[in-house]
């Protein structure tokens, strides 16, 4: 049994988080949710000066939005989509009767408008396209949202449903890259200031297939994408807490995110994998959070 | 080999300028070539060359300008000789 099950295992029998039999996919207690709830106030606390606004979608997104922007090319073994039965009285019948024979009664279900949010701002960049030219300030979200991820996995911190809270700015290349910067250099501080230990690094996303290795390629090369790292399940194969992707103007063109006067938006985000910062926590100061160090208190509970 | 390079990228690269009036060496990236017309790109060669591109190759280098890809392609193909 390795490192992962035996994490896993402790927070089940804690009770921290509850196993439904699917992996990746479990409940969480209160003890677990009111770290993760303090942990978004230490992120206002913060960021909350800078004026995002703030906008939160359900965990689900219209499929032509999710279509156009071009996820299925990335990383189509982990999109998650939502299908419904959509027949009539008959077809019903017969799926009664698939399922009590141990069929796959799901063949017949058909794709509804909806797909499930992949990551917490991809709703976001039509949204704001629609309301038409951002002003030469640029503009900052704040949003948060659960994200599936098809990648069953018994690492506690690869989970399939999660939540991501995120800040999105749009603007100037020099004002997205600053705002990156500054989301790097606050991300460090607020982990130290927690007792974990964190290291930044160059990253990438998962891009499927052999033609995904180019992207990957092209992603690193150019300093895309850097991950905070903390030691979760191992300190050998650290976990991203927090990821600072810069864009470019890939998502401006996309989008048609236009600055005041027509020049091309860029954008930045900022991620923090909530789950996986409150598991860090766990990891480091124990499973109960009474007994964590007075300073790693304060921070969350004052 | 230049002609057949052009032609595929003027097919699948997307540029918002005539593939014919790039300079060999002329940065491709900054004529508008996307990571994704990339891709395209590069599976193109390996239909058009029969070759397939070493991982060590599948980088923004190997696609920088038609001299460029000239290149990557010809090393692919020595290689792929002598193996």
């Amino acid at each position: 049994m390795d490192m992962q099950v035996s994490f896993l295992d402790r927070l089940f029998d804690s009770g921290l988080l509850i196993d439904t039999g699917v992996e990746g996919l479990y409940g969480r207690s209160g003890e677990f949710e009111g770290v993760i709830a303090a942990f978004e106030r230490l992120i206002d606390s913060i960021g909350g000066a800078d004026g995002a606004e703030a906008i939160r979608f359900p965990p689900g997104m219209n499929r032509a939005f999710f279509e156009q922007s071009g996820y299925m090319k990335s990383f189509p073994q982990l999109a998650g989509t939502v299908h419904s039965f959509c027949g009539c009285e008959l077809d019903h019948i017969s799926l009664l009767k698939c399922m009590e024979e141990g069929g796959d009664w799901t063949e017949g279900q058909k794709a509804t408008e909806i797909v499930l949010t992949p990551a917490a701002c991809y709703p976001l960049y039509p949204t704001v396209a629609k309301r038409g030219e951002l002003p030469m300030t640029g503009g900052l979200y704040d949003l948060q949202s659960y994200c599936f991820r098809h990648e069953p996995s018994n690492d506690p911190a690869r989970q399939q449903l999660f939540r991501m809270r995120e800040y999105v700015r749009m603007g100037t290349q020099a004002q997205v890259t600053e705002f990156r910067q500054q989301w790097m250099d606050r991300g460090v501080k607020m982990m130290e200031d927690l007792g974990l230990s964190v290291e930044i690094d160059v990253a990438n996303d998962p891009f499927f297939g052999r033609a995904g290795k180019l992207l990957v390629n092209n992603q690193r090369d150019q300093n895309l994408k850097f991950e905070l790292l903390i030691p979760v399940t191992s300190e050998v194969k650290k976990t991203a807490c927090m990821s600072f992707n810069y864009h470019q103007d890939s998502f401006g063109l996309k989008w048609g995110l236009n600055l005041e006067g027509g020049e091309v938006a860029h954008t930045a985000c900022v991620g923090f994998g909530l789950e996986r910062i409150a598991l860090a926590l766990f990891a480091a100061h124990g499973l109960d959070t009474k007994l964590w160090p007075a300073n790693v208190r304060k921070v969350l509970w004052g | 080999m230049n002609e057949t390079i052009r032609n595929l990228l003027a097919k699948v690269g997307g540029l918002p300028v005539a593939a014919d009036g790039l300079a060999d060496e002329a940065d491709l990236y900054a004529a508008g070539l996307s990571s994704f017309a990339s891709v395209q790109l590069m599976l193109g060669l390996e239909e058009a060359f029969d070759i397939e591109f070493p991982d060590s190759l599948l980088n923004r280098k190997s696609f920088a300008s038609i001299a460029a890809i000239e290149k990557t392609v010809a090393t692919i193909l020595s290689s792929q000789k002598a193996a």
